[in-house]
């Protein structure tokens, strides 16, 4: 029902008042609904980061969907499911979401099948381990929250609205990670190595999900403009290492940075240098796994095009049906 | 690739409350659209009953004319009970 034209601003001025009037209501917090008169800037930055982030939704499944038939327990297979499930239904959520912009789901499919559009670089890193889904859950989906959460009070009403949802279904994800990771941590000494190696695996990884140092980051300024983003990637991954560190000593492991120490003065921690040229490596489609995820989706949505297909014929039936039950 | 129809999700939280909207997603039929709607949007008990609308069903007010629309609204105090003061021996009505 929201459709809308994408009009593309290339040559066409966007009128100043219009311009002030929509900076205003931002700035008086008002939220931006789908119908309303938006810069096709705005517009257009949406679409980038909201199908990115609907992408990794989906992308993240992988890693995580490695180890569903090799769970150790039942129990613990019954809550990777409802894990990964949720994931698809975060996908989904921000997907509709993004539709309401004016673009196709078709098109959103498409740019991430044939590479065009990015996702998340963290789920181009293997899961070689069960104790990867304790890290994952524990801290990937750890700082997915950091970001998420001022995500629930961003400008667009539908962007806002999806987060608020996903926000509620993200703390289980962290929690049965950490609780996996505590199960690992105070088992055998082969069980706390494979905790300590999945640890070392993610921690520099996870870091780099913040993006890249606030001096490099080009999106920033605009975004903050719109209240898209309200917090700079520094001050995310800053929240997450405070918050994370004593979590680790908790369970007696130890975080891979020989930098990392508590400074007193700033009552943060400091850390050692990020390897930002592995993040833009990655990114690029250089990462351990960036194929064999994106061959991953690629086979999914064509084994699954039989099935596209019944349901486009269904639907066909199902109206003329209706039509001549009307008639 | 021709896309399934957009259909809108709403959702009762508990019996006495009305629906609300939630999201959307895509189906080949209305019957389709309620069982992927209870499977995506009411995983932890969000809610005891679905309504789908197919989303082209929908007619909408032009957010354009918010103002001619909802404005004339504002100057019809008289509307609100505040409006009428009470003397202080009927405080209560
Ligand atoms: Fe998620
Ligand atoms: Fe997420
Ligand atoms: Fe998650």
């Amino acid at each position: 029902m929201y459709s809308q034209g994408l009009t593309d601003a290339k040559g066409q001025e966007e009128p100043a008042d219009l311009l002030a009037e929509f900076q205003a209501k931002i700035d008086r917090e008002e939220k931006i609904e789908p119908r309303d008169w938006m810069p096709a800037a705005y517009r257009k930055t949406l679409i980038r980061q909201m199908s990115q982030h609907a992408h990794s939704e989906i992308v993240g499944q992988l890693p995580e969907g490695n180890w569903i038939t090799r769970a150790p327990t039942l129990n613990r297979k019954m809550i990777l499911l409802a894990k990964v499930q949720d994931e698809a239904g975060h996908g989904l959520y921000i997907y509709s979401a993004t539709e309401t912009l004016g673009v196709s789901r078709d098109q959103l499919t498409d740019e991430l099948l044939t590479g065009k559009a990015k996702y998340s670089s963290i789920f181009n890193y293997p899961t070689p381990s069960w104790a990867d889904m304790g890290a994952i859950g524990w801290l990937v989906d750890g700082a997915a929250i950091m970001n998420q959460v001022p995500l629930c009070r961003a400008s667009y009403g539908p962007y806002a609205r999806s987060m608020v949802r996903i926000c509620k279904e993200e703390s289980f994800h962290q929690r049965q990670g950490y609780e996996i990771m505590t199960v690992l941590a105070r088992g055998s000494q082969a069980q706390k190595d494979m905790a300590q190696r999945a640890l070392n695996r993610t921690w520099w990884p996870s870091l780099m999900m913040f993006g890249p140092s606030d001096k490099d980051s080009k999106h920033s300024e605009q975004s903050m403009k719109w209240k898209i983003k309200r917090f700079s990637n520094d001050d995310l991954r800053q929240k997450f290492i405070d918050a994370t560190v004593p979590q680790a000593e908790h369970l007696g492991l130890t975080i891979p940075d020989p930098d990392l120490k508590w400074n007193e003065e700033t009552g943060h921690y400091d850390h050692g240098e990020i390897d930002f040229n592995e993040l833009f490596q990655v990114i690029k489609g250089n990462g351990p796994c960036n194929k064999e995820r994106l061959q991953a989706r690629i086979n999914a949505h064509e084994s699954g095009a039989w099935v596209r297909e019944a349901a486009a014929v269904f639907q066909q039936l199902q109206s003329e049906k209706n039509k001549s039950e009307a008639a | 690739m021709s896309e399934l129809k957009l259909y809108e999700v709403f959702i009762r939280a508990k019996s006495g409350l009305n629906h609300r909207h939630v999201g959307s997603l895509h189906a080949s039929d209305a019957q389709m659209a309620l069982l992927n709607a209870r499977d995506v949007y009411t995983r932890r008990k969000e809610g005891v009953s679905i309504w789908v609308v197919e989303a082209e069903h929908v007619t909408a007010s032009n957010p354009e004319q918010e103002h001619e629309w909802f404005d004339p609204a504002e100057d019809k105090v008289y509307r609100h009970p505040t409006f009428y003061p009470l003397d202080k021996e009927v405080e209560n009505m």
